[in-house]
């Protein structure tokens, strides 16, 4: 019973992580119909950058580790707003260009950050009471995972209240449904993608803190091999819904949490086989729209 | 503009509010606005009329610069074609698409708080009210989400979001399409009374419509246009319309009420089309 | 004779001289083991050398793998990230069936490429249900379980993270060793002229035509009548088992299999050469492939060599990457030179025959036509 609880918390834990990354590709997609390959980037950089910041500090003090959480956060949302003014923005409305620039991007930023910080993941030296656990109901949980689920429901509650209430939300809400009507309104979308673009990044750079806080190390893949689960999570929760991605990230990371410990290690895959199950019955996701 | 031009001579009405010069246009890599040229004058409603599929939609869609496009379009003297959709807009340019395109999943009040714009041609105070007034429902509904109303509500939401703005001339296409004969006569009630305060390029199926507020026509087939005039020209002429809209219009009064024997034609789309112009004219 | 005679006859003789063009540009490269040539800074030493060879022949490969991906993305507008899929099905396959099995060669060939289309037929359909971005996620995420399978080892048969080596009882004693490396650069030379030729087929036969229709318009080909579904499922599947076939010659080539070959960068690789040679050109494809296999080479050599190692570090640490190299590349590409290479070439050609005066240029039909007409 123990186990099964540990492993539900550190599922949504897990989920939490998934979410932060999910969330802007989702948010990216569903207004520009991008998809967005060089996020694993962001949340690498963030990381790194976030770690530096608290390393300055102090790393494993409280103020170190909200500082890198800030600093993680702004650096995603700058190199993402950089991204998509310098190489998105040049090639607006050609989908499938925007999607290449953005591989080209993920695959140079990874071998950049590979000549700088090595390609072997570094350790870290986390916060004493993050490295340490929490009983809950008999099961001894990391903390971690509670400061990542904490982060996520913030992102999720701030997300949901920036698109519903500021004007800039209301032009994302309404360029997701129908982009060419909101120009048509007089309204330059294009604004709103950078906004998306800074807000999905500052999420990813979050994350990354965040990944290296649970992971207890820094590695310039951590990115990529957070991004292809994110993938996952985004076509299962619905390409283009924030409220799928949140739904699909925790049932995806505590599935793969459930099949890593009782099914000899086979959480990857059971992951792709509820994808392939999920495509069978609902093609467009679990929260998306029916073409 | 230079202040020798000969329109500062004359009243700003006298010439053309939109001038649009050879216009063609592409959608996927295929031309459907074949050199297209016409006038919108400053006061009054001009009808873009042809048949299904001859490229009216895309004509409107090429002047809003929302499809790929070549040759001139001029409004009130300046060029805009090179311009970014959002730049025309805000130059004063309401636009009512085909098919309403609301915002579903937004309130009625959204969608409207999303068509305020500020500047010269932006929201104003009076034409606040002058939707208030003509569109009471829309109050009352401000927090449905507009993707639950019905198709006439969500056409006044589409005329309303235009309405809302002081512009320069409104685009509105095909704005009875697929609605109940009452609704389009409260449609055509509130374009004429839009059409009081700003001209209108319209694109509408229904002739009774178009008899009541259009004054003048330009006909496009093939995405060529084959015939421009005063409306009255066109509507009196059955052969015209005949030929130009493939209509079989000898039924069809111009005013007053229907001939009998309209039944002969069997009960086609035509004929609803034609029952429900009459049924508005009657709720007058 | 007039003007647009003098064309028709030449569009005839370019018909033809495309085949024999063609066939000695294979003869040729063919003879490359025979002859002593070399390109200074491009090749590593004479063509009759093991190690010319090797990288030739795994420029041929990755040529061949290329085409099977400008099949998906070219012909049908398919965006696959999980192209190496196949391509590690045939290199795992055939080395786990010489591995297990005391089945020689061609068997064990003839049997991992009825798994690999048996693979490619239940991912594709399961992956086609869906288009546009999803299906090039779906596609990531089915190579992704692929490349978990082979790191992971679950079933104790891939050799987990250090690969598997080629076990050389079943396999033609021609085929092994650095001498016989001539022989290997034979199988990858055919393997590229057979995939050239499927690819060539498939994009002339009635079934290419309605992919590339679909890719422009899928609703108008299912308006007409065509059936976009089991279409793109077909080009999907022979791309698929080109890729597993040119897997199987990897193998030989390299004697071993390593995991990375089913890793989501190497088809990152493949997308980045296709476009590189230009987007629905076949040859573009071909050169795409062939380029970026040197330049890789070329530039891991220079990342190691001692002029960068004395760089300062701003310098010396993205010219000792060369992933960031080819990245930027690609980028650049992509932003500026639309078309890729193919692009580039066409539209040089086309200045120089519209410098060139009217009436020259014998033997080039289609522009001559199009003055006749203009
Ligand atoms: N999204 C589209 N894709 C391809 N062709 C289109 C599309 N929209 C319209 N067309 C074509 O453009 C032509 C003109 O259409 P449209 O402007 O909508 O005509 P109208 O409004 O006069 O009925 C038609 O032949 C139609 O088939
Ligand atoms: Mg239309």
């Amino acid at each position: 019973m123990s186990t099964l609880i540990l492993l539900l918390v550190t599922g949504v834990g897990l989920g939490g992580l998934y979410f932060l990354v999910a969330s802007g590709l989702s948010l990216i997609y569903g207004l520009m119909g991008v998809l967005n390959f060089a996020h694993g980037s962001f949340l690498t950089l963030g990381a790194f950058a976030g770690l530096a910041a608290a390393g300055a500090v102090g790393a494993g003090t409280w103020g170190g580790l909200l500082l890198g959480l800030l600093v993680g956060a702004l650096t995603g949302a700058a190199a993402a707003a950089l991204t998509e003014l310098g190489l998105i923005r040049p090639l607006y409305n050609r989908h499938i260009e925007q999607v290449l620039v953005t591989v080209g991007l993920s695959l140079a930023t990874v071998a950049l950050f590979e000549g700088i910080w090595g390609p072997n993941p570094r350790n870290i030296t986390g916060n004493a009471w993050l490295s340490d656990t929490t009983e809950l109901l008999g099961a001894r949980i990391p903390n971690t995972a509670f400061l990542n689920i904490l982060a996520a429901a913030l992102v999720l509650g701030g997300i949901v209240a920036f698109l519903r209430y500021t004007r800039y939300g209301l032009i994302i809400r309404a360029g997701v449904e129908n982009r060419s009507m909101v120009t048509a309104l007089g309204i330059d979308v294009r604004k709103a993608f950078t906004l998306v673009f800074a807000v999905g990044g500052a999420a990813a750079g979050l994350g990354g803190v965040l990944a290296a806080q649970s992971l207890n190390y820094v590695s310039p893949h951590m990115g990529a091999s957070l991004l292809i689960f994110a993938f996952i999570v985004t076509v299962i929760g619905g390409m283009g819904s924030l409220t799928g991605a949140a739904v699909a990230s925790v049932v995806v990371a505590v599935l793969q949490q459930l099949a890593n410990s009782y099914l000899n290690n086979s959480g990857d895959l059971i992951v792709v086989l509820l994808l392939a199950l999920v495509l069978l019955v609902r093609p467009s996701g679990l929260m998306g729209r029916t073409a | 503009m230079s202040e020798h031009s000969p329109r500062l001579d004359r009243p700003q009405e006298a010439g053309p509010v939109l001038s649009v010069r050879g216009l063609s246009a592409r959608i996927a890599g295929q031309q459907v606005v074949h050199d297209v040229s016409f006038d919108v004058a400053a006061t009054g409603v001009t009808a873009l009329l042809g048949r299904n599929g001859v490229g009216k939609t895309s004509t409107l869609k090429a002047v809003m610069g929302l499809i790929e496009r070549s040759g001139e379009v001029v409004l009130d003297g300046a060029r805009v074609d090179a311009e970014r959709t959002e730049r025309i807009v805000c130059r004063g340019v309401g636009y009512v698409p085909e098919d309403r395109e609301v915002f579903a999943g937004l309130t009625v009040a959204e969608n409207l708080r999303l068509a305020e714009r500020v500047g010269d041609h932006g929201t104003s105070p009076a034409r606040k009210r002058l939707v208030a007034d003509l569109f009471p429902d829309l109050t009352q509904r401000a927090q449905q989400r507009a993707g639950t109303l019905s198709g006439g509500q969500q056409q006044m939401v589409s005329l309303a979001r235009a309405l809302l703005n002081e512009n320069r001339i409104l685009l509105v296409d095909e704005p009875t399409k697929g609605l109940a004969p009452r609704i389009v006569s409260e449609v055509a009630d509130a374009l004429a009374a839009a059409a009081r305060t700003v001209p209108i390029l319209l694109v509408e199926q229904n002739l009774q419509v178009i008899d009541r507020l259009a004054d003048r026509v330009v006909v496009i087939d093939a995405g060529r246009v084959v015939h421009t005039g005063p409306a009255r020209e066109l509507l009196d002429d059955q052969a015209m319309i005949q030929r130009f809209l493939g209509v079989h219009a000898e039924n069809e009064p111009a005013h007053g009420e229907p001939v009998p024997g309209a039944a002969a034609h069997g009960k086609g789309a035509h004929d609803q089309v034609r029952e429900a112009a009459t049924i508005a004219e009657g709720g007058e | 004779m007039n003007a647009a005679d003098g064309a028709r006859t030449g569009a005839r003789t370019r018909r033809a001289a495309i085949p024999a063009g063609g066939l000695a540009l294979v003869l040729l490269l063919g003879c490359l083991p025979l002859l002593a040539l070399t390109v200074p800074g491009v090749l590593p030493g004479y063509t009759y050398e093991p190690g010319t060879l090797q990288l030739l022949a795994l420029c041929w490969l990755t040529a061949s793998l290329a085409l099977s991906y400008h099949l998906l993305f070219g012909l049908a507008g398919l965006m696959s990230f999980g192209h190496a899929l196949y391509f590690a099905a045939g290199i795992y396959g055939l080395a786990i069936v010489l591995d297990r099995t005391d089945v020689p060669l061609l068997p064990a060939a003839a049997l991992v490429l009825v798994g690999g289309i048996v693979l490619a037929l239940c991912v594709g359909a399961i992956s086609l249900r869906v288009t546009g971005i999803s299906f090039a996620m779906v596609t990531l995420a089915f190579a992704q379980a692929g490349n978990v399978l082979a790191r992971r080892d679950q079933f104790g048969v891939t050799g987990g993270e250090e690969g598997l080596a080629l076990d050389t009882d079943g396999v033609p004693a021609g085929l092994i060793g650095v001498l016989n490396t001539r022989n290997l650069y034979w199988v990858a030379l055919a393997v590229l002229v057979v995939t050239y030729l499927v690819v060539l087929w498939v994009e002339r036969s009635r079934a290419g035509h309605t992919a590339a229709a679909v890719r422009e318009n899928e609703v108008r080909v299912r308006i007409i009548g065509g059936r976009p579904y089991a279409v793109k499922l077909v080009v999907f599947v022979l791309a698929a088992t080109l890729a597993t076939l040119t897997g199987m010659a990897y193998l030989l080539l390299q004697s071993g299999a390593s995991p990375a070959t089913s890793s989501a960068e190497f088809t990152l690789a493949l997308l980045v050469m296709v476009v590189l040679g230009g987007v629905g050109s076949r040859w573009g494809a071909v050169v795409g492939a062939v380029v970026y296999t040197l330049l890789d080479q070329r530039l891991t050599a220079l990342a190691s060599s001692e002029a960068v190692a004395g760089l300062p570090a701003v310098l010396r640490v993205p010219l000792s990457e060369p992933m960031f190299l080819l990245g930027t590349c690609f980028i650049l590409v992509v932003l500026f030179l639309p078309g890729g290479l193919a692009g580039a070439a066409q539209r040089l050609a086309a200045r120089r025959r519209g410098a060139a005066p009217p009436g020259g240029a014998p033997g080039v039909a289609e522009p001559v036509e199009e003055r006749v007409t203009a």
